[in-house]
């Protein structure tokens, strides 16, 4: 079968693929990339867990066809440490205990991430609207909010 | 978080530095970095990937299946019937003497509820998998199905499960499990007030974020290497060695990483097929539920039924309990025989009553097999007991919570299964439940002690 | 066969495609992929265009019109389009909104398709190559429509003429157990001089309430003015039956959330 190109950056590399027409950006980034971060939860664009930032918008990989993402910029939860050094809003979701399973997690953060980069001082309203498309069926979604706030008051003091 | 020392003070030695203490887990550094792997995070060159054709009907005979169209489409590698699965009937619990084997792998001859898998088609794109699995034809003759338990344990109902031979489980106590303890009628005759209540639970799904499945990668060893979300890795191993009639020796199997599991796990449906189908094509196999499958195939939590007559004394004692409790396996056993027993030695509660009878019944239909979830057995019986204890507080004009206080279990008291109680703590959790909830009782329930020196 | 994607720059060439049996449009994936995800055999190829003025929002002279790739983020953020940002936000979470489109709302199957239930109160017309239609006579056809559609034009109503409700289980995210649209304009001494009440979830598609719309009409918005409508809201549905709610309880609550509508 005939393959196509596909040639986007994930967090801040080039990558470049060739891979079957109508393959879905989350198993491009999977099977082909090799960023396992975005999770396959539902493939059906209610849990979440393949949440990733397209050109700064939040956008689910399991439903966005890897094809229709040519020169785009793309971020997923695996490229937020830089060498090795969490940012604030993982150090937050470790500090608060928010995570159980661990499955929700990296989906969790994009929406939060993107909350946090358009909105540095969110209200609790805000966080629990920007993380209204993420499920965690562990049930821990108060630590997950406490964290979201943590990290921003983490920001805005790095900030001050 | 705040630790109470002060109960139990005199019992306990008082040295504790962890419990109490907020401590780092293991695990969340992979988590929030995304480096955790979860069995779907391997992916291995030549990789196959399973679909399942399934049953539109709750009860059916298969006439016959025609794979022919299916194993000609592209990208198929081999298609699966009962006749490849080397010992196709089986039952988890058989590892602990629970039997009789009444479950097949691939359904054969026969389906008993509505999305039993029949045939397994292995290709090498999932999008190829579901088109050839589009093209089997199954011929089946539908059977009168059954969905009630009451409806099925009535003579003449339509017969679920030949290897039963009956709709219900058949334990060596008989037609159900029984506890019995003093005079159960004597108890009712001479108590002030009878209150007969029945209550009853649908099926609930676990719904994990991360769907059921495994990966298989056949070694070059003639092992095969099985990553699984499974949450009993051993009960997995040892039934896919069975299933398999392979020895556990050539089965390894990497687990431990569950992106939520609830009891919905523990089941052996995924891996002994993706393992066959890696061992017939000599490659990698990922089987993978979809979220449809995962809501509407895996096992839920068993519908249950329970029904609770009380004998209770104006002074607030209950003097006699008798319970009937029904859970609905579905149309396969997986672990619901043990929640129907733990059932049984559940009731009456943790409440001392001194005439008991309990009988618990694990009933077959043409529903999804139902199997473990959070506390089965327990749970569902337990909002039945509390709703209960809430009505006959309420019938004797008493405050709920001291109504439940009068009735606690303490240490020393015999159960009704005849296992003493120790460590009881439910006095002091009212205790606290009282404080913390405003709800204040009367001084004297303040002042009792589930600790009973010398008990 | 595999699911295989062409991109075209025109309307025109996208709409030659679709004449391929198996084809289906691609807008912003959250209907047609997912059914693909789900094993969805049935579509093979997937077309879509890239034409900007698909993605373009134009208001002017009271009226509106929408590209059929515009988002649902992109309508809850324009300023010109604030009476509707309520609805959009009642779609999916943030990144559904920032998938979904306009277009693809009008197809979406109940219990989804809330924003189209907004369009139908706003007695929209919907754009296609070949012309506008009346919205309630293009849901009415979805199933067979086959051209690309492009836009949606509507009147805006008054700031407080247009009332939007969605009902569900989960906040603030949630599949609906119902939504109602209504514009409802009143005379100078408050009777109602005209009603379109849209229902979402009263059947497989969005339906207009059009027994309730009459019994409005010369009605005062208060408790006993509303009864009749509230009567007459049952008329003509047949509402889902899915995990959310049965028939049933659809049927049963209506009446009582139009009612909280009208007297908001």
């Amino acid at each position: 079968m005939a393959k196509v190109p596909v040639q986007f950056t994930l967090n801040g590399s080039e990558k470049a693929e060739f891979i079957d027409s109508g393959t879905t950006l989350l198993n491009a980034l999977r099977d082909k990339v090799g960023d396992t971060s975005p999770k396959g939860g539902c493939h059906q664009g209610t849990c979440g867990a393949c949440s990733v930032i397209i050109d700064g918008e939040l956008r689910l990989s399991c439903l966005t066809l890897a094809e229709t993402c040519n020169g785009t910029a793309i971020t997923t939860t695996s490229g937020l440490a830089e060498g090795g050094v969490l940012q604030p809003l993982q150090r937050a979701f470790l500090d608060t205990f928010a995570t159980q399973c661990g499955f929700c997690t990296p989906g969790m953060i994009m929406a939060a991430k993107v909350l946090l980069d358009h909105t540095p001082n969110p209200s609790r309203d805000e966080v629990v609207e920007a993380l209204s498309g993420n499920i965690c069926r562990c049930t821990g979604y108060e630590p997950i909010i406490q964290a979201v706030l943590t990290a921003a008051r983490a920001n805005s003091q790095n900030a001050a | 978080m705040e630790l109470r020392k002060n109960y139990f003070a005199d019992v306990r030695k008082d040295d504790l530095h962890e419990v109490g203490q907020p401590r780092p887990r293991s695990d969340s550094p992979g988590h929030v970095t995304g480096k955790t792997a979860f069995f779907a995070d391997r992916n291995f060159p030549g990789m196959l990937h399973l679909k399942m054709v399934r049953s539109p009907h709750h009860h059916a005979r298969i006439r016959s299946i025609d794979t022919s169209e299916a194993e000609k489409h592209p990208g198929v590698v081999k298609v699966l019937t009962a006749k490849d699965v080397p010992h196709n009937v089986y039952t988890i619990l058989i590892l602990i003497q629970i039997g009789p084997e009444d479950e097949t792998v691939l359904a054969d001859g026969k389906v008993r509820w509505k999305g039993e898998a029949v045939v397994a088609v292995l290709a090498e794109t999932e999008r190829a998998a579901q088109e050839a699995a589009a093209k089997v034809k199954v011929d089946y003759e539908v059977l009168p199905a059954v969905f009630d338990m009451e409806e099925a344990l009535k003579p003449g109902a339509p017969l679920v499960n030949e290897y039963h031979g009956r709709n219900y489980y058949l334990y060596d106590s008989g037609e159900c499990r029984k506890v019995r303890f003093g005079d159960v009628e004597a108890g009712f005759a001479g108590a002030d007030h009878i209150l007969e209540q029945s209550y009853q639970s649908s099926p609930i799904e676990h719904a994990p974020t991360e769907t059921t499945g495994c990966v298989v990668v056949p070694e070059g060893n003639d092992r095969f290497t099985c990553y699984t979300n499974t949450q009993a890795m051993f009960f997995t191993l040892d039934n896919a060695s069975i299933i398999l009639q392979m020895p556990g020796s050539k089965l390894h199997f990497v687990g431990g990483t569950v992106g939520g599991g609830f009891g919905g796990k523990v089941d052996v449906i995924v891996e002994p097929i993706a393992i066959l189908g890696a061992k017939l094509t000599g490659r990698p196999v990922s089987f993978i539920y979809s979220r449809e499958e995962e809501m509407q195939i895996s096992s839920p939590r068993a519908a249950e039924k329970v029904v609770i007559k009380d004998g209770v004394m104006k002074d607030g004692r209950i003097i006699a309990r008798k319970v009937t409790g029904y859970t609905d396996a579905g149309a396969y056993s997986r672990h619901s025989p043990y929640g129907a027993q733990k059932g049984a030695g559940h009731y009456p509660g943790p409440y001392t009553i001194p005439n008991v009878w309990i009988d618990t019944y694990c009933v077959y239909t043409n529903r999804t097999p139902s199997s473990a979830m959070r506390g089965f057995g327990v749970t569902i019986g337990d909002f039945a007991l509390e709703v209960q204890m809430d009505r006959l507080a309420r019938l004797i004009g008493m405050d709920p919570l001291e109504f439940r206080f009068i009735n606690a279990y303490r240490d020393g008291d015999m159960k009704a299964h005849r296992q003493p109680t120790e460590g009881a703590a439910l006095i002091e959790c009212m205790q606290e439940a009282s404080r913390a909830a405003n709800w204040p009782v009367a001084e004297k329930y303040m002042a009792m002690s589930s600790y009973v020196k010398g008990a | 066969m595999a699911l295989a994607l062409q991109t075209f720059a025109t309307v025109k060439d996208a709409n030659a495609a679709l004449k391929a049996q198996g084809t289906r449009y691609l807008g912003g994936g959250t209907l047609v992929v997912r059914a693909a995800n789900e094993g969805d055999v049935s579509v093979s190829g997937l077309v879509r265009s890239t034409d900007p003025a698909l993605s373009a929002i134009a208001v002017a002279g009271g009226k509106a019109r929408i590209g059929a790739s515009v988002t649902m983020a992109a309508i809850a953020r324009h300023p010109g389009l604030a009476i509707l940002a309520k609805a959009a936000r009642a779609v999916g979470g943030p990144a559904i909104r920032n998938m979904a489109t306009v277009g693809g709302n009008l197809f979406a199957p109940a219990p989804y398709g809330d924003f189209a239930v907004a369009l139908l109160a706003l007695d929209a017309t919907v754009g296609t190559e070949d012309g506008e239609t009346p919205i309630g006579t293009f849901l009415a056809g979805r199933d067979r429509s086959r051209a690309i559609v492009t836009s949606v034009s509507f009147t805006l109503p008054k700031t407080d003429g247009f009332r939007f409700l969605k009902v569900s289980r989960v906040k603030p995210k949630g599949v609906s157990v119902l939504s109602i649209a209504a514009v409802v304009e009143q005379a100078a001494d408050g009777t109602v001089s005209s009603a379109r009440i849209a229902l979402g979830c009263m059947a497989d598609r969005p339906l207009r309430a059009k027994a309730a719309e009459k019994a409005l009409l010369g009605r005062t918005l208060d408790p006993d003015g509303i009864a009749a409508a509230l009567t007459a809201a049952t008329e003509g549905i047949a509402p889902i039956t899915d995990p959310i709610a049965s028939a049933w309880y659809r049927a049963e609550v209506l009446p009582v959330h139009l009612g909280r509508l009208l007297l908001s």
